[in-house]
């Protein structure tokens, strides 16, 4: 059984569909990548797995138990975390207590305040950032910013990671460093789904990837599958190498 | 040692030592004080509680409440009507019981407005309450010459309030060094993400706005009797939702003292400069406002880390000032 699945997924805004009768499966431990233009209902979707607003039909599925319906906090602590496209860091405390947050709240169970700054500062270390903990957030750079997100979702020991677009904006060199970090969360036997638009770090992680392409599933498969498939290439791939030819 | 490096060294003893000397001050003026400052000072600790009750909730949500001036009324509003059936602590505790019950409603209807949504609906609120009361009172139950309360012992009256200062103190200590101080404040950074990191944000947001209505009605009692006649307009005065604010932006909202310092500066210059400079005074505070938050955006206590850092470095210097000296003489 997969560890998230929908059916029939679909949102409108007003009379648009945002996205539209989406079927989709992600399995225990996989790297799933998420991609299409923007505007193609990436960040929609994830939105709708997580809780932010409600389907307008369709069903989705994590662990077997249905989402419909539920709050984002009932959502969070049931194992499913994320981050966000446009960091939404707590900007009016430290680091460290950015990610206390998660430790906190995130799971099912009361957690005392001695294990949740163990959590916290064990989450921080993970991906990097203990020298910083107790720096203001506002002080680090943005990527450091995607970080703390992504140590704030691992602070709740989630089951399942939704990343939007960690790697927007990184260099080369920040690239291959957020695809380890990606690669030792999943070890850590956290499955991800991940939109992401540096095609190099979604070729590299993800076993699979599905193409939305307004707000539609167009294709789906292995990377090498979807490099040679004649609609992705025309809509999403062609767009991009004429962009940077 | 000198008095910068003590400071320094033993943070903790020297904060309660400074806490304990303002208790024993507060606590002892009614014996030597005059009626004059005695007031003076139930008055700063009334504005504490309000301000502090205030920034608890508003200033680490950044929702503006302007419904101060309601829980606070509504505190006054219960000793103005059961004065003399019941004795003075259970009035107290019911106008806070009915100002919180009062902010739950409040909550329950509008913490799901935003920003400056929730700002204008509580000022409404505020204005409309008044009204509503102001007319039940004159055309209703048809107390149209308002209320009279008798006069109190003014030394009876700062101990009570003293008392609820400490509670309140107290208790929004221990909530924003708790998890929940810290929900509150990670709604005020990114609400969506305070969501989606576990955090029940509506039943966070009633609860502790619920609470922190309390210490207000709980105070509109107690300084209802320093009022000596109460009305449903003065009660309801909107002023008493601004002023708190004020306080706490002037004081600084990082810290708990903040708004207690603030208070007390605020507080004592209302009373000195409206008697001495009537026209000046909204003036003078117009301008200070102004330019704390111009200059000071963290509030005078922002200012102590730097006075902190200089005091440092000025002894310091004087230190080095001095052993230059001496291998001078040797």
């Amino acid at each position: 059984m997969p560890i998230l699945e929908g059916q029939g997924v679909t949102k409108y805004f007003g009379g648009l569909a945002a996205v539209s009768k989406v079927d989709f499966a992600v399995d225990h431990g996989e790297i799933v990548g998420l991609i299409g233009p923007n505007g193609a209902g990436k960040t929609t979707l994830f939105n709708l797995i997580s809780g932010t607003y409600p389907l307008s039909s369709g069903e989705v599925r994590f662990k077997g138990q249905k989402l419909n319906g539920l709050k984002p906090h009932r959502i969070c602590r049931m194992g499913l975390s994320r981050t966000f496209q446009e960091t939404k860091v707590f900007g009016n405390m430290p680091v460290l207590q950015n990610v206390l947050v998660g430790a906190f709240f995130g799971t099912p169970t009361h957690v005392s305040g001695a294990d949740a700054a163990k959590e916290a500062s064990r989450a921080l270390e993970f991906v990097g950032l203990s020298a910083m903990a107790g720096y203001p957030i506002q002080d680090l750079t943005l990527v450091n910013q995607k970080r703390v997100e992504v140590a704030r979702a691992l602070a709740t020991k989630p089951e399942l990671l939704l990343l939007d677009e960690l790697m927007a904006g990184l260099n080369p060199a920040e690239v291959s460093e957020a695809m380890g970090l990606v690669k030792r969360i999943r070890d850590r036997g956290i499955t991800i789904f991940m939109v992401e638009h540096v095609m190099k770090a979604i070729m590299g992680v993800c076993g699979r990837i599905m193409v939305l392409h307004h707000g539609e599933k167009i294709a789906e498969g292995t990377c090498n599958e979807i490099s040679c498939n004649k609609t992705v290439i025309d809509i999403y791939l062609g767009e991009e190498t004429h962009a940077g030819s | 040692m000198n008095i910068a490096s003590f400071a320094s060294a033993h943070k903790k003893l020297v904060t309660v030592g400074f806490i304990l000397l303002v208790l024993i001050f507060l606590a002892t003026l009614p014996l030597y004080g005059n009626d004059y400052y005695i007031n003076l000072l139930t008055t700063i600790l009334m504005y504490t509680i309000l301000a502090v009750s205030w920034a608890m909730f508003s200033g680490a949500t950044g929702y503006m409440s302007l419904a101060t001036a309601a829980f606070f009324g509504v505190g006054i509003m219960a000793m103005a009507f059961l004065y003399g059936t019941l004795p003075f602590p259970v009035i107290v505790v019911i106008g806070g019981v009915l100002a919180s019950a009062l902010a739950f409603l409040i909550g329950l209807v509008t913490l799901r407005l935003k920003g400056i949504y929730f700002a204008i609906f509580t000022f409404g609120f505020v204005m409309f309450i008044s009204q509503t009361a102001y007319y039940t009172d004159v055309n209703i139950l048809g107390n149209a010459w308002g209320h009279e309360l008798p006069l109190m012992d003014p030394g009876m009256l700062h101990y009570a309030m003293l008392g609820l200062t400490v509670m309140t103190l107290l208790t929004i200590y221990f909530i924003r060094r708790s998890r929940y101080g810290l929900a509150l404040l990670s709604i005020g950074g990114s609400e969506e993400a305070a969501e989606h990191m576990g955090i029940n944000t509506t039943m966070t947001k009633i609860v502790l706005f619920t609470i922190s209505s309390v210490f207000m009605g709980a105070a509109g009692a107690i300084y209802a009797p320093a009022l000596i006649h109460v009305e449903a307009r003065i009660a309801f005065n909107v002023f008493n939702s601004f002023v708190p604010i004020l306080m706490a932006i002037f004081g600084g909202m990082g810290q708990l003292y903040g708004p207690v310092v603030g208070a007390a500066v605020f507080g004592y210059l209302d009373r000195t400069l409206r008697v001495e400079l009537q026209e000046y005074f909204m003036l003078a505070f117009g301008i200070i406002l102004v330019a704390v938050i111009l200059f000071l955006p963290n509030g005078i206590v922002g200012l102590l880390p730097t006075l902190q850092e200089r005091l440092r470095r000025l002894t310091a210097r004087l230190r080095k000032g001095g052993e230059t000296e001496q291998h001078a003489n040797t």
